[in-house]
């Protein structure tokens, strides 16, 4: 895939022109069926063989997860949540986490670096670690709390959907190894296809309240998901309801474009150091932002 | 596996229990997942923890772990009294009808014969009445009190609800609605699949669990048709092969028996080994048993089994006990043991009662190990503080360590849990100057015959004959050994297409005759990758080769009625049209007999039958029955108080005072593995110990609030074994059970700890377990043994 | 996020774009997908090591199967043509390359001496002939031709053998009969365990 296969940019308010040319290139979709997820992590690890990573070892948190969130080289988790539903019956809950593609990034949208995230003509969004210059504000603006910097390059990485393999005619790694077809990959009509169907099937078996994980905050997301109950996302570990934040927002329609007419351009010059080299790494000191990029609890997201 | 994994698709219930398939064998759960989606499948789980199984049933219900028999026999009442049982199936396959003799009885939780003082049993009373032909006498009116239906009736209606649920800790609602479960796939057109693994073996009744589902698949008329059978998960890539290669202290290849000290001469050996029909046109087909080995000592020793010789026959060692690991590493902890080989075993992590072990080790004069891998077993005379506690220089064990390939660095072929063997190629050297097993064998070997030819000695005779003809003798290619595990015929030199060739006379050789049609002279069957499955149920023919004879039903007859029509026409395999047999799959049975003839689908037992009576093949009875796990939370037997475990489980000299008692170790635990890990193979491999980086052990919620025991905290668990230091997990996921009036709380300990790999160091959970194990099988109860617990300071 | 994060991020936002508007970072590279690692790496079907599912396996090393390449595993994923796994693997078999080039492999032969403290590097002749040693005089000396009652038995007790399960059939029976020919009995598997 070409840099003709780009269809948004962050630091670009427009498109890039050449990406109108290719038309029928479809967008793309993992779906993740959760109540046909086994938690057994083959994803997880089958990610970081195929992406090359190695987290360091580390130590029982008291839960099956671990790594328990997602890092720079830790893309994608198994969480795993203990949950009783209405009926009092236990459930034990797995969530594959990792970057949803959204339709509509906060990640990108947050990111003031021309170029540094983009968004595929298929839909997925991509870092290029050419351009990132570590402020971290996409690790903040992210709904999902899927992205993050790398102290050790100040980079952020995350999922790409095995984009080298796409390019290639193959599937995410993720995908391929799901061991109960939990994870499926293809266009996005066909994936909500499925998911229809899957719900549908699960509310004969009894889940009343099955759905789909698709949210509007977000403008809907490459990676959808089949939920037991649609009304609960949290006990998933999932946010209610993402959406690219309020000072996300502003910055890209307010503040950016006084930026780009240069009126702050001097000022902002003797700040460069001081942003891409010293404080790019999130505070230890914001609880919230740290926990989000560490433990990445929904709760947490939410209140942001 | 009666079946194969991928016909679990075809199944219309999945019942898990003894076992934990979507955490052990994700990717063969991966079948259970298709069937719950395109054959709208439910899926139960019975199991003392709510596993990652039950995460995705439609139904969990809790037990007790070691109460697995009184549960399925309460299954089993509940379909005789509720009348949901398979009667066409029945009456036409099983022994039901079977008369059995007078003296055969059941009292207060033994079977006649019991001997207390040896305790074991004197078997006489447990077999068929005889008629003056020596068959079988039946009576198909079903009236006769000692026929095996009316016993059956008689022996499990003590096992209502409301015992069941007292013995087994399972709420009575979850229990009838199991029941109800099971029971509805009594139909023809309903199929219920068990899968089963370490679960159900790791008990001191282990076999006996395994038979009562067998009973319950029978009685649903579940055996040799699509989607159902008996489904043993096995563990290790290989253990199917291992296991039908003989690698046990009783066996030869093939299933064959290695002789005892009973079977004087050859003569009286295939005399005890080669059955006579219990009913009339039985095919028997271990009527073969001179026919297999006879070839399988042609291949053992080649030009030097004769006629004369009895083929070699007195080579082979003759055993007087049964010397399995449990024994051999009681002898080498009594210092009866010289030398100890340990091939591709992390020996002390793995075997029960780590302490004795290590002891016994020490003992030795040599130890050989062979591994990839750099084991615990080959350094247990390293000090590693309190996981290790030795003085190298009091250990005067010499230890050879011998770098092994591993599979991605060797051809072969491995056996699956379905019984596929699939060939495998080589992909890269090996690390340094490691060789394969074989390799390693074969350069020894040629030391040691070369040594007897050069000394003498001791017995030169079966060392001197032993065939190493290979093409290469030195470096046995397996391409070679293949072949001669086929079969050859000798006279023509021609690879064997079948073991329906194998002769008794000494011109055919085969190393394992349920192997035979792998290597033909059309050439490499186990490589064959034509995945193409034409009749849409999962049978592959072009892919690889099963055993025996490319079959992938086992039983498969028993699909059809008595006059060859399939009981459901959905689940075809194998039908009489149009005069012949036909089918998707090659026949369980010979299929040129019509169907009347062949109407005894249980081909390998002398009366074709399945068996809810067992004869004598197993220790404690030819019916199972609760018995409490050697060590009992419950400290009694509420069916028979005074017979409370097994009463003929094993227990050597000494053994008896290493086992504790309910008042000293209140608490059930219970070993397993997890997803991410293997044993302790993975704990070496980093991506492995990333995602699963320490053990840890998992308690009730109440039981830690008991003990002031938080998540995370460490806690100190000790068995009348040993102690180690862990971390728990407090999860909802083990619950309390109501057992007999008190609460029992179940501790699940992961089999993964290791002290010398990529993981955290940890301790391993065979510091606690004991050696106590089945009583045919002596696989140790790893499942259920007793423990205390308390909050403790870390590491 | 609070008002301070909120400042430094106009700050940024000003910063950044400022920096593209003045044409200081470059200007056309998009991200490109890393390249696809496999395009001509030798692909070898092998089956998974772990359970006994029997899944497929792909593995891949550099090499364009000619002589001077030693071959390097640096990618294993699951056969998608094998019938029973699909092309799926669990994360055991995911993760096989580590295994396969595992730190904690072991390279050579090697002899602790009795009573000491450390490995010693021997050759593979060294280690034949040692073993051979040991259980020909413990063989010679121990091997029980006939029991009590005089019938012939030849079993060799002082020894015994603990076999593996993953290796292949070929290895297995190689391992039957070294061990019967020598009157081994007390051979087991993992498998009761």
């Amino acid at each position: 895939m070409s840099d003709k296969d780009i269809a948004a940019s962050s630091g670009l308010s427009d498109l890039n022109p050449q990406s109108r040319i290719r038309r029928t290139i479809p967008k793309i979709a993992k779906l993740f069926d959760a109540t046909k997820c086994n938690g057994c992590k083959a994803c997880q690890v089958a990610c970081s063989e195929w992406n090359d990573l190695r987290a360091e070892v580390g130590t029982f948190q008291g839960s099956y997860q671990n790594p328990m969130a997602v890092s720079a080289d830790s893309w994608t988790i198994i969480k795993f949540n203990e949950f009783v539903d209405d009926n009092k019956k236990l459930r034990w809950q797995f969530t594959h986490s990792a970057c949803m593609h959204c339709e509509d990034p906060a990640c990108l949208t947050a990111c003031s670096t021309k170029g540094a995230i983009v968004q595929k003509s298929n839909g997925t969004v991509e870092l290029n670690h050419d351009k990132c210059v570590g402020c971290g504000y996409c690790v903040s603006a992210c709904p999902f709390g899927t992205i993050s910097l790398n102290p050790k390059d100040s980079k952020v990485y995350k999922c790409t959907m095995c984009a080298d393999r796409v390019q290639a005619g193959q599937e995410p790694a993720c995908v391929k190894t799901c061991t109960t077809g939990a994870l499926k990959f293809g266009t996005r009509e066909d994936m909500l296809f499925i998911a229809e169907k899957r719900v549908a099937q699960l509310k004969e078996r009894g889940y009343a309240n099955a759905g789909l994980y698709n949210p509007k905050g977000v403008s809907g997301t490459g990676m959808v998901m089949v939920l037991h109950d649609i009304n609960k996302p949290e006990s998933y570990g999932l946010p209610a309801d993402p959406k690219t934040s309020l000072p996300t927002t502003l910055w890209q329609d307010v503040v950016k474009p006084l930026g780009t007419a240069g009126i702050l351009g001097a000022v902002a010059v003797a700040c460069v150091h001081r942003i891409t080299v010293g404080r790019n790494i999130v505070e230890e000191d914001d609880p919230i932002a740290y926990a989000q990029q560490h433990h990445s609890h929904p709760e947490k997201t939410d209140k942001e | 596996m009666t079946n194969h994994w991928i016909d679990i698709k075809n199944a219309n219930l999945v019942v898990i229990m003894g076992g934990n398939a979507a955490e052990a064998h994700p990717v063969g759960f991966g079948w259970v997942s298709e069937a719950m989606q395109n054959n709208n499948a439910k899926l139960v789980v019975v199991d003392p923890r709510f596993t990652r199984s039950a995460a995705l049933a439609d139904h969990y219900a809790p037990l007790r772990s070691g109460t697995d028999i009184a549960f399925l026999l309460g299954v089993i009442r509940y379909m005789i009294e509720t009348k949901q049982v398979n009667y066409d199936y029945v009456k036409a396959y099983t022994n039901a009808s079977f008369i059995v003799r007078e003296d055969f009885e059941f009292n207060d939780g033994l079977f006649s014969g019991y001997d207390e003082k040896s305790g074991s049993y004197d078997k006489e009373s447990w077999y068929y009445e005889l008629d003056e032909q020596g068959y079988a006498k039946v009576d198909p009116s079903y009236e006769h009190p000692r026929c095996v239906w009316n016993l059956l009736k008689h022996h499990v209606e003590r096992y209502d609800f409301e015992t069941v649920s007292n013995i087994t800790g399972t709420p009575v609602d979850d229990y009838e609605q199991v029941c109800k479960m099971i029971a509805s796939t009594h139909t023809h057109d309903k199929v219920a699949t068990f899968m089963y693994a370490l679960g159900w073996t790791h008990h001191s009744k282990g076999a006996q669990n395994i038979r009562t589902m067998a009973m319950v698949q029978l009685l649903l008329g579940n055996i040799g048709v699509l989607g159902g059978g008996v489904n043993a998960l096995r563990g290790h890539s290989n253990v199917q092969g291992a296991t039908d290669m003989g690698l046990l202290c009783q066996n030869l290849p093939g299933y064959l028996k290695l002789p005892n000290d009973q079977d004087v001469d050859l003569q009286t050996y295939l005399t005890n080994y080669t059955p006579t029909p219990l009913r009339p046109g039985q095919t028997n087909y271990w009527q073969n048993y001179p026919k297999f080995f006879v070839s399988q000592m042609k291949s053992f020793w080649g030009d030097y089994a004769t006629a004369s010789n009895n083929w070699g026959y007195d080579w082979l060692p003759k055993w007087d006990l049964q010397y399995d690991y449990a024994r051999h590493i009681d002898m080498m902890y009594h210092g009866k043991v010289n030398g100890y080989f340990v091939q591709g075993v992390n020996a002390i992590n793995s075997q029960p009662n780590r302490n004795k072990v290590l002891k016994a080790l020490t003992n030795l004069k040599y130890l050989v190990v062979m591994d990839p891998l750099a084991t615990e077993t080959a350094t247990f005379w390293q000090n590693a503080g309190d996981f290790n506690d030795v003085n190298p220089a009091d250990i005067q064990t010499e230890v050879f360590r011998l770098p092994t390939t591993l599979f991605a660095e060797e051809e072969g072929c491995i056996v699956n849990s379905g019984r596929w063997m699939q060939w495998h190629w080589k992909g890269a050297n090996p690390p340094g100057e490691s060789l394969p097993d074989a390799e390693i064998l074969t350069g020894l070997m040629h030391t040691i015959k070369d040594l007897y030819a050069k000394e003498g000695g001791k017995l030169p005779e079966p060392i001197e004959a032993i065939n190493w003809n290979y093409s290469n003798p030195k470096h046995p290619h397996c391409h070679d050994v293949a072949k001669e595990l086929n079969g050859i015929d000798l006279t023509t030199g021609r690879q064997l297409d079948s073991f329906t060739q194998l002769k008794d006379d000494g011109t055919t050789a085969c190393g394992c005759w349920i192997y035979s049609g792998s290597w033909t002279e059309a050439g490499n069957q186990m490589a064959r990758r034509d995945n193409t499955d034409p009749s849409g149920k999962g049978i592959t023919p072009g892919w690889a080769f099963a055993w025996p004879a490319n079959r992938r039903v086992l039983y498969n007859r028993a699909s059809c009625d008595v006059n060859g029509k399939p009981w459901d026409p959905k689940r075809t395999i194998v039908e009489w049209k149009n005069g012949k047999w036909q089918g998707i799959d090659v026949g369980d049975f010979n299929m040129k007999l019509n169907p009347q003839e062949s109407a005894h689908p249980f081909i390998m037992q002398p009366e074709g039958m399945g068996r809810f009576f067992a004869l004598k093949m197993l220790a404690e009875g030819p019916f199972p029955e609760h018995y409490e796990p050697v060590e009992s939370p419950i400290g009694t037997n509420p069916l028979h108080p005074k017979v409370v475990r097994n009463p003929a489980v094993r227990i050597l000299p000494g053994i008896e005072e290493t086992l504790g008692t309910h008042q000293e170790f209140p608490y059930v635990c219970t070993t397993y593995s997890v997803t991410e890990h293997f044993n302790y193979w993975s704990t070496h491999c980093r991506l492995a110990a990333i995602s699963m980086p320490e053990t840890f052990v998992e308690l009730d919620e109440v039981l830690s609030a008991d003990k002031g025991i938080n998540n995370g905290d460490w806690v100190r668990i000790s068995s009348k074994r040993g102690s180690i230091l862990i971390k728990a997990l407090v999860t909802k996921r083990l619950q309390p059970l109501k057992v007999n009036g008190q609460w029992v709380h179940t501790v699940g300990l992961p089999r993964h700890g290791s002290h010398n790999a990529l993981t955290r160091k940890s301790y391993t959970c065979n510091v606690l377990t004991t050696e106590v194990g089945d009583a045919n099988t002596q696989v140790p109860e790893y499942k259920a043994f007793l423990v205390n617990i308390e909050k403790a300071e870390g590491m | 996020m609070d008002r301070r994060q909120f400042f430094k991020l106009c700050a940024c936002g000003a910063t950044t774009s400022a920096i593209a508007a003045l044409g200081l970072m470059p200007g056309d590279a998009m991200a490109a997908p890393r390249e696809y690692k496999l395009l001509k790496a030798k692909e070898t079907r092998n089956n998974c090591c772990y359970c006994s599912v029997g899944c497929g396996l792909l593995m891949y090393s550099h090499n364009s199967n000619g002589k001077n390449a030693e071959n390097h595993i640096f990618h294993i994923e699951g056969d998608a043509d094998n019938p029973v796994n699909r092309g799926a693997l669990c994360p055991k078999g995911a993760g096989l390359v580590d295994y396969v080039n595992s730190p904690n492999r072991n390279k050579y032969p090697e002899v602790r001496e009795p009573g000491t403290n450390e490995w010693k590097r021997i050759s593979w002749n060294e280690a034949y002939a040692r073993i051979a040693r040991h259980m020909k005089d413990d063989r010679d000396a121990n091997l029980i031709e006939k029991n009590e009652d005089g019938t012939t038995v030849n079993r060799w007790l002082t020894a015994g053998m603990m076999t593996s399960s993953a290796q292949p059939n070929e290895g297995g029976f190689i391992t039957h009969k070294f061990a019967r020919s020598l009157g081994l009995v007390a051979i087991d598997t993992i498998a009761r365990n």
